[in-house]
């Protein structure tokens, strides 16, 4: 069937190790999306089956703090793309500065967040102990139930991310990380970014926008 | 005597003159004796010690599981509940089929034989990401960990399916802790399943194009696909299951205006690509153990390697014909009866293949063969059963009754753990550089085929005749089929534990195995048994298609 | 800064998009409305992906991966939609 050879091996294992990570990385990026697949379908599966009830609690969610989220973390994206370009080219400096920035932001994402939880919570909106007296319909509560855990899914996500940010920000701080010869260590934890904001793209039409 | 007794690499006859087992030079240059130290096991980063790792593990799971299905035998002799409680069958039931689906058929092979002859077969070193394989064996045993605290801290009664509401409001047992468990050990079948992948994709040796490629590999392949998108699902799944229990989402809860159906959906989504998991590593060890037998080319290599991959893919296609009388509209049962009656398509490819890769064969009786010829006969059954399922009229009279039951364990227990079993017989001596006893593993082959349709075949009757499953109380006409089914799981029993004897006893005793002790083909066979740490001295460079059996024989004569 | 002159413009259309699905949210679509909505969506990620995350430069594997993923979410999606549409 075969016999050993003295053959160089065809592909330089940098180049073999670089396909390697970035492909490993897709292949998680895959099995993020069908973990938040599963709380997309039930999304889709009450709107189907109760559809004037989820508009209607979809009504009660604020938009526009959405809308601005969306944002926050749209320029969040932008932040870490620029970082992988700036770490492709080898500037450390930026690179380490553009981390923090799209951690920042990331971080300002959360605190919003939190304010509007508790806005709905001043307003008894949300499901959790001591709150949510506004939500007499069942429907209602199960639409703000899964709200708060698609939400919060999502906030652990980015919670995580923003550790990894700061972490690699730290580790080019540290010398730990050189680039351009490292360039893998920033682009791997920037695409975990990307996939928490398109998560997030998902999410807002599918809990603020139902009409 | 069998092919077992082949010439050694240098030259000397083995097998016959029962030279004393000393230490081999393979053996001292071997992954086996690259250190000694517990932390050099526990630590390490090789791919065929963590199979063994995994080995030693799946066995004790394999083991637990069997203890609680014995049980279950032993009460249903008779049709009264003398043994368990209801509740304590319930229990018994539960960790049974929590145990084997999650902690020996899903990882089992997989983990055993694919992450030792993944690398081996496609001429790498290692996977791509061997401390990623490591970090997958200790998740499973963390996740193992919570179910043995599951299991003696009373247990836990909803069945493997996690039912709502049954799960999230009205069981007694543990069930988040269960659900935690299965949770966790999802984690490492997804880190697994990415690493196959990944490996296949970019460590082949040069010239192993995807054409080249064992059949095995392109099962394994298929299975990883299944692995990293189905898990996710049922990951979230039991997190949402074990909210409920905790917080009252009601998402799956009707009284506070959630669908148990759509618990059903998400769940099946993940489990009924779950069955193919289980089978897929079972097809392709078969695949392997066919071409071997017969010592010929396997009979449509692309048929049989796409078939996979159309398992794969189709079978995330069929998941609502577990729910044909849940209440489900009566429009998608007709669409999922059709489509699960097309995934047995690509399964009948499988088995005319290999049918006719063994036509005309001079086919060894070898253990490792006699386990896969076993296997073809079970898997169709098996198969041919499920069909009869798939169809929407029929399942309405024999669903959640004993015929389902024989179904799956025809498939998952006649099928994979006969390829299991296959799978040892025949790479025991690569791993180990062994040889075991030939007569006892051929034993052992018949007994478990005889035991295992002794046990499972009266349960076609049972549920036919309208026994319900997961019920020990049973009406007095049901008896004589039930002690049929508990005379041949005691064979069987018996059956298991044979090999955990003469293959223990082969690592001592047993003859040392040459490179190639069944002559056969594949990269795996072109180094020493056991094999060196790093596998190849040279990566090899591949030039010709697998099975290519025509061929050996002219370079030899 | 490397890449911003190329990567502005992505980002004014993920705005552009924003806007769209927000406007659309206030017009009387009715049953289209969740198609808009999510249309739009799979717009902006594909910009993402493009662009931001330079799935469109790297290699065929990554992009088979992504794209398995997003087509497995769209199978169970579609196809848990079944029952709840004929009941
Ligand atoms: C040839 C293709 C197959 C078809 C058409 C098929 C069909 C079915 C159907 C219709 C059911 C539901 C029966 C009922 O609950 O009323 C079923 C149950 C089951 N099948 Fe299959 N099957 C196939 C292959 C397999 C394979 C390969 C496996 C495992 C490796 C498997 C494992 C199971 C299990 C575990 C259940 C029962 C789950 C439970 O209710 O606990 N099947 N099958
Ligand atoms: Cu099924």
């Amino acid at each position: 069937m075969s016999r050993a050879a003295a053959s160089p091996p065809l592909v330089p294992p940098a180049k073999q190790e670089h396909d390697a990570t970035l492909f490993g990385m897709g292949i998680f990026l895959a099995s993020e999306f069908l973990l938040f697949g599963g709380l997309f379908t039930i999304l889709v599966f009450y709107r189907i089956v109760h559809g004037h009830e989820v508009v209607e609690a979809s009504k009660e969610l604020h938009l526009w703090i959405g809308a601005l989220n969306t944002v926050v973390l749209l320029t969040s994206s932008l932040a870490a793309a620029l970082a992988a370009k700036s770490a492709k080219d080898g500037d450390q400096r930026l690179t380490q500065r553009l981390l923090l920035a799209a951690a920042a932001l990331g971080a300002v994402f959360l605190v919003i967040k939190a304010g509007e939880y508790s806005l709905e919570y001043g307003d008894g909106m949300l499901p959790v102990p001591g709150g949510g007296g506004q939500l007499v319909e069942p429907l209602s509560r199960l639409f703000m139930n899964i709200y708060l855990v698609a939400t919060g899914l999502h906030a652990v996500h980015l919670t995580i991310g923003i550790g990894l940010f700061v972490f690699t920000a730290f580790r080019i701080w540290h010398r730990s990380i050189r680039l351009p010869q490292d360039q893998l260590s920033i682009v791997v934890p920037t695409l975990y970014w990307h996939l928490v904001d398109i998560v997030w793209i998902f999410l807002y039409p599918a809990l603020y926008l139902q009409r | 005597m069998s092919a077992l007794s082949k010439t050694s690499e240098d030259g000397s006859i083995i097998g016959l003159e029962h030279e004393p087992a000393g230490e081999t030079r393979h053996e001292r240059e071997s992954y086996l004796r690259a250190g000694h130290t517990l932390r050099s096991w526990l630590l390490t980063t090789d791919h065929k010690r963590i199979a063994l790792l995994y080995l030693v593990s799946v066995t004790f799971f394999f083991f637990i599981g069997g203890l609680a299905a014995a049980i279950m035998r032993v009460d249903l002799l008779t049709p009264e509940a003398d043994l368990l409680t209801n509740e304590g069958y319930n229990r018994a039931f539960t960790l049974h089929g929590v145990i084997m689906v999650w902690f020996f058929l899903i990882p089992s092979i997989p983990n055993v034989f694919g992450n030792f002859l993944i690398p081996l077969m496609i001429g790498a070193r290692d996977l791509a990401f061997p401390r990623l394989n490591l970090l997958s064996w200790y998740i499973y045993w963390l996740g193992g960990l919570f179910t043995l605290w599951v299991l003696v801290s009373g247990g836990v009664d909803t069945g493997w399916t996690f039912y709502t509401p049954l799960s999230s409001m009205f069981a007694q047992g543990n069930v988040v802790m269960a659900a935690t468990a299965v949770f966790i050990v999802g984690f490492s079948s997804i880190l697994t399943g990415l690493n196959f992948i990944v490996t296949i994709h970019t460590m082949r040796a040069p010239g192993m194009h995807w054409g080249r490629l064992p059949l095995f590999v392109w099962s394994h392949y298929a299975t990883s696909v299944i692995l990293v998108l189905a898990t996710p699902v049922l990951t979230v799944t039991l997190a949402l299951i074990a909210a409920e229990r905790l917080f009252g989402l009601g998402i799956f809860d009707p009284a506070l205006g959630g669908d148990p159906l759509l618990y059903q959906h998400l769940f099946w989504f993940y489990s009924h690509p779950a069955v193919y998991i289980m089978v897929l590593p079972g097809l392709a060890v078969v695949s392997e153990l066919v071409a071997a037998a017969a010592r010929k080319p396997v009979f449509g290599y692309w048929f049989v390697a796409y078939s996979s991959i159309a398992i794969a893919a189709i079978g995330f296609l069929v998941w609502a014909h577990h729910m044909f009388v849940s209440g489900m509209s009566m429009y998608a049962g007709a669409v999922f009866s059709f489509l699960s009656l097309v995934v047995a398509v690509p399964s009948g490819i499988k088995v005319y293949n290999w049918t006719a890769t063994l036509w005309k064969g001079h086919i060894s009786l070898d253990p490792p063969f006699l386990f896969a010829m076993g296997f073809i006969g079970l898997f169709v059954v098996g198969g041919l059963t499920g069909l009869i399922l798939a169809m929407l009229a029929v399942d309405v009279h024999v669903h959640d009754t004993y015929f389902v039951v024989a179904h799956f364990h025809y498939i998952m227990v006649g099928g994979t753990v006969s390829a299991y079993f296959g799978a040892l017989h025949f790479w025991w001596p690569k791993m180990t550089g062994r040889l075991y006893p030939v007569f006892w593993g051929r034993v052992t082959a018949v007994m478990i085929f005889v035991g295992f349709n002794l046990t499972f075949f009266p349960q076609f009757i049972l549920g036919f005749l309208g026994m319900p499953r997961r019920y020990h109380v049973y009406d007095q006409q049901f008896q004589v089929l039930h002690v049929l089914s508990s005379t041949g799981a005691t064979i069987l029993g018996f059956a298991y534990l044979f090999p955990l004897i003469y293959l223990l006893y082969a690592l001592r005793h047993g003859t040392p195995a040459s490179a190639n002790p069944w002559d056969v083909t594949g990269l795996e066979w072109t180094v020493p048994s056991p094999p060196p740490k790093h596998n190849f001295e040279r990566i090899p460079l591949v030039t010709r298609k697998p099975y290519d059996y025509e061929v050996e024989k002219e370079e030899q004569s | 800064m490397p890449g911003l002159r190329a990567l502005l413009p992505v980002y004014v259309a993920l705005l552009a998009l924003l806007a769209t699905t927000l406007g659309a949210s206030y017009l009387p679509l009715g049953g289209w409305s969740p198609v808009v909505s999510t249309a739009v969506a799979l717009a902006k990620a594909a910009l993402i992906a493009g662009f931001f995350m330079e799935l469109r430069l790297e290699g065929a594997a990554l992009r088979l991966a992504v794209f398995a993923g997003l087509f497995m979410c769209a199978i169970l999606l579609v196809m848990s939609s079944v029952d709840p549409l004929t009941r």
